[in-house]
């Protein structure tokens, strides 16, 4: 406190105003004092919620209806589900739905999204600028906007499942959604997937394998080519020395729907692609930005040892632009996560749709249900930032 | 000196010829089209796609936009009969819709009013050579409360209740009161993250990662569903208010983290010197810190603005009627039903033009403060 008040308050209670302004200038002791004051209005705060909340609520505060009828379709279950499971299994398929579109949608994101990013740096003044106009629309426009915009292209535009769009042999676009023969893996083509997996793990050793050759010899070998043969070349011949050991159950055209196969729907397609879509455009300037952060001289350093210009990309400018690249990129993929709780304004079943929207609305539990979902929604993004952490610390600059 | 070039070659003086035209190859739109487009393999097969891209995809936008578009038509059988094109018959029969809401038609001026005056704190804020720029910046101060008054009612003016509002005007609601509210709340959470004292500090990084962790849907449902449970029994909390306060909590997470970079780019010397100078705490914030923190970080700040501006779409999964919730109503009304992809794309241009003005009023702050070395 300021000298005045203490000369003003002195004849008053002089010791005690001495004590307490004594207390308050000293800075260890005023880091206290504000210390407990806000601990102290935090627990005022929440035990005034959790005192309403308890005065509010009628009834206790219970989780016993996950396991009654949830009594909703949903359209989209990738797990065994129909109207009688319970509000728990809802939630379940729920979860998978947030978890497939998310995925699906960061790996499109991230493959568009570098395109972008590397058009957006082309020197070619015309694939530039539609790189530009693209990103700044799509940029300035609410992700909402173009779900409901996409959906509505797709279930307009598309035609009725009676004159369908026949993309390929067996696979139908319609309004309904994607038609596609769904695979019935005969025993035997296990071996295949088999073989592809290890094809996997052949390509991780092999190029673990390589670098230790390279580190000791300097030989190089060709890893991304034995890679591929691996992964992919053996198990396709493999599938057909095999005589392709593999049923499709096709899709055919029933009254006013297809049966059969397998259906990607226009709900998924719209949010998977405006997620996409939208998602790119901001990798695509982060990308750009990570690139231009490489400085010039390092490339030119390269070129001057006498690198080839791929081996340059690879070797020297990607790895450095990648540092700049992954914080950012970790957070449009937490972004994708979250964004897809928007998946309620087209219909699409994800988990806020599930358990946040229609159990909440049938059973009245608010609080219960946006606990699991908000519980839900933190848990994924806590996965994901520690994978993305972990991936950036295994790439980050190692300083002395 | 013309005239020569036609005539038998002039003598001239060593060192007196006059400067002749480069190349015609090597300057003009040749030498751009060269340069830009054609330097390379790679960039000629580029060139040749994005003009073919550009072909496909024109012509057909321009005719569907334009050209075979209805812009006068009452509904959308009338659209059909006269072009096979847009039908963007609904602006002109629903634009007041789209602007105002369910605000009442004959209090729709103090609307009009508010906007104005906002326009004229903007242009006041925003231009540093304004006339009376001193004087005008404590109007500022007192906007919002005017506004307020204006929009809501009260004191003399009809009162109107927050559910009519809608269209543009509940976006430009939601959107500027967010932002004035979310950025001095960030910088007391950014602060609060970067402060010695630990209980602050976890409380902050507590608020900040939860926050930040969910989806603002989420936030909003706990606004519109939960809320209620928590407040005293009988106290009752307008929708609107309600929204706006998760908007600007949801924002100020974002916006703290945004800052916090700020506030680590600043070097510790600035504090040092600070503190040896006697300043206190928040004299050493408010004059040295911030000013350099906030000035490193405003690309970050009005992304976040555009973030917020953009997500105060979401609110019509709670039932209110922002722009896109009259899109809806529309499409749902008998005479506009059909493709929806007019509807949406007139919002859309909405969003677009009011993003992109902050975006580049955004490059040209960063442009104005940048004192240091330019390369």
């Amino acid at each position: 406190m300021s000298i005045g008040t203490a000369v003003d308050n002195k004849s008053s209670v002089p010791a005690r105003r001495n004590f307490v302004s004594r207390l308050w200038n000293d800075k260890e002791t005023r880091s206290v004092i504000i210390q407990i004051i806000a601990l102290a209005l935090m627990f005022a705060f929440f035990a005034s919620l959790i005192n309403n909340a308890v005065q509010n609520l009628d009834r206790s505060f219970s989780y016993e209806f996950l396991g009654q009828p949830a009594n909703y379709d949903i359209n989209q279950t990738l797990i065994e589900y129909d109207s009688r499971s319970s509000h728990l299994r809802a939630m379940y398929v729920g979860i998978i739905n947030t978890l497939l579109v998310a995925f699906c949608g960061i790996v499109l994101a991230t493959v568009l999204g570098f395109i972008l990013g590397v058009l957006r740096l082309s020197k070619n003044w015309l694939t530039n600028k539609i790189a530009y106009v693209y990103i700044e629309y799509v940029r300035n426009v609410p992700l909402l906007l173009h779900i409901l915009l996409l959906h509505g292209i797709l279930v307009h535009s598309l035609p009725r499942p009676k004159n369908a769009l026949n993309v390929a042999d067996g696979a139908f676009l319609t309004n309904r959604g994607l038609f596609m023969p769904k695979p019935l893996p005969e025993p035997i083509m296990w071996a295949v997937i088999g073989l592809f997996i290890a094809g996997i793990l052949f390509a991780f050793l092999f190029r673990r394998w390589a670098k230790k050759v390279q580190d000791e010899t300097g030989k190089i070998y060709p890893v991304f080519w034995i890679s591929v043969a691996a992964i992919v070349v053996v198990p396709v011949i493999a599938f057909f020395i095999l005589g392709k050991p593999v049923a499709w159950d096709t899709p055919e055209l029933k009254g006013f729907n297809f049966r059969g196969g397998m259906v990607v729907r226009p709900e998924f397609m719209a949010l998977w692609f405006a997620l996409s879509l939208y998602t790119a455009a901001f990798i695509g300037e982060i990308v750009r930005a990570g690139i231009l952060a490489v400085s010039h001289g390092q490339t030119e350093a390269s070129m001057a040892l006498g690198i080839s210009r791929g081996r340059t990309l690879n070797l020297v400018v990607i790895p450095q632009a990648l540092r700049v690249i992954v914080p950012p990129l970790a957070s449009q993929y937490l972004n994708i996560t979250k964004n897809s709780s928007l998946a309620l304004a087209i219909g699409y079943m994800d988990v806020t749709a599930t358990i946040g929207g229609i159990s909440l609305n049938q059973t009245g539990r608010a609080i219960e249900c946006m606990l699991i979902v908000m519980g839900l929604y933190l848990l994924f993004s806590l996965l994901i930032s520690t994978f993305m952490n972990w991936y950036n610390n295994r790439i980050k600059l190692v300083e002395r | 000196m013309n005239n020569a070039t036609n005539e038998s070659p002039p003598k001239y003086e060593l060192g007196a010829h006059p400067d002749l035209p480069p190349p015609f190859a090597t300057s003009g739109p040749i030498k751009w089209i060269r340069e830009n487009l054609l330097s390379s393999p790679t960039n000629i097969v580029l060139t040749v796609l994005a003009v073919f891209f550009l072909y496909k995809i024109i012509p057909g936008l321009a005719s569907w936009v334009f050209l075979d578009a209805t812009f006068d038509a009452a509904s959308r059988n009338e659209c059909r009969e006269l072009g096979s094109g847009a039908c963007w018959g609904f602006i002109k029969h629903r634009w007041e819709l789209f602007t105002y809401g369910f605000y009442p038609v004959d209090q729709r001026w103090r609307v009009i009013l508010a906007f104005l005056l906002f326009v004229f704190v903007v242009v006041v804020l925003l231009w540093e050579n304004c006339p009376f720029r001193k004087t005008l910046r404590w109007f500022a101060i007192g906007f919002p409360f005017v506004a307020f008054w204006l929009i809501v009612g009260g004191l003399g003016l009809e009162s109107v209740p927050t559910d009519k509002f809608g269209g543009f005007m509940l976006t430009l609601i939601i959107g500027i009161t967010g932002i004035a509210l979310s950025l001095p709340l960030g910088i007391l959470l950014a602060l609060g993250r970067q402060s010695n004292l630990p209980i602050i500090k976890y409380a902050c990084i507590g608020f900040i990662e939860f926050i930040r962790g969910v989806p603002l849907i989420t936030l909003l449902f706990v606004a519109s569903t939960m809320l209620s449970y928590f407040l005293p029994p009988r106290v009752e909390f307008d929708l609107l208010l309600r929204v706006l306060i998760m908007v600007t909590l949801f924002a100020s997470a974002y916006m703290a983290e945004v800052i916090r970079g700020g506030l680590q780019a600043v070097p510790k010397g600035q504090t040092e010197a600070a503190d040896a100078m006697g300043l206190k705490y928040w004299q050493s914030m408010r004059l040295i810190v911030l000013p350099q923190a906030l000035k490193i970080s405003i690309p970050g700040i009005v992304n976040t603005f555009i973030g917020l501006y953009k997500d105060s779409t979401l609110v019509i999964v709670i039932g209110m009627f922002d722009p896109l919730g009259i899109a809806q109503a529309t499409l749902a009304d008998t005479s506009w039903q059909g493709p929806s992809t007019e509807v949406y794309l007139f919002v859309a241009v909405f969003f677009f033009i009011s993003c992109f003005l902050m975006a580049k009023y955004s490059l040209y702050l960063e442009n104005k403060l940048h004192t240091g070395h330019k390369r």
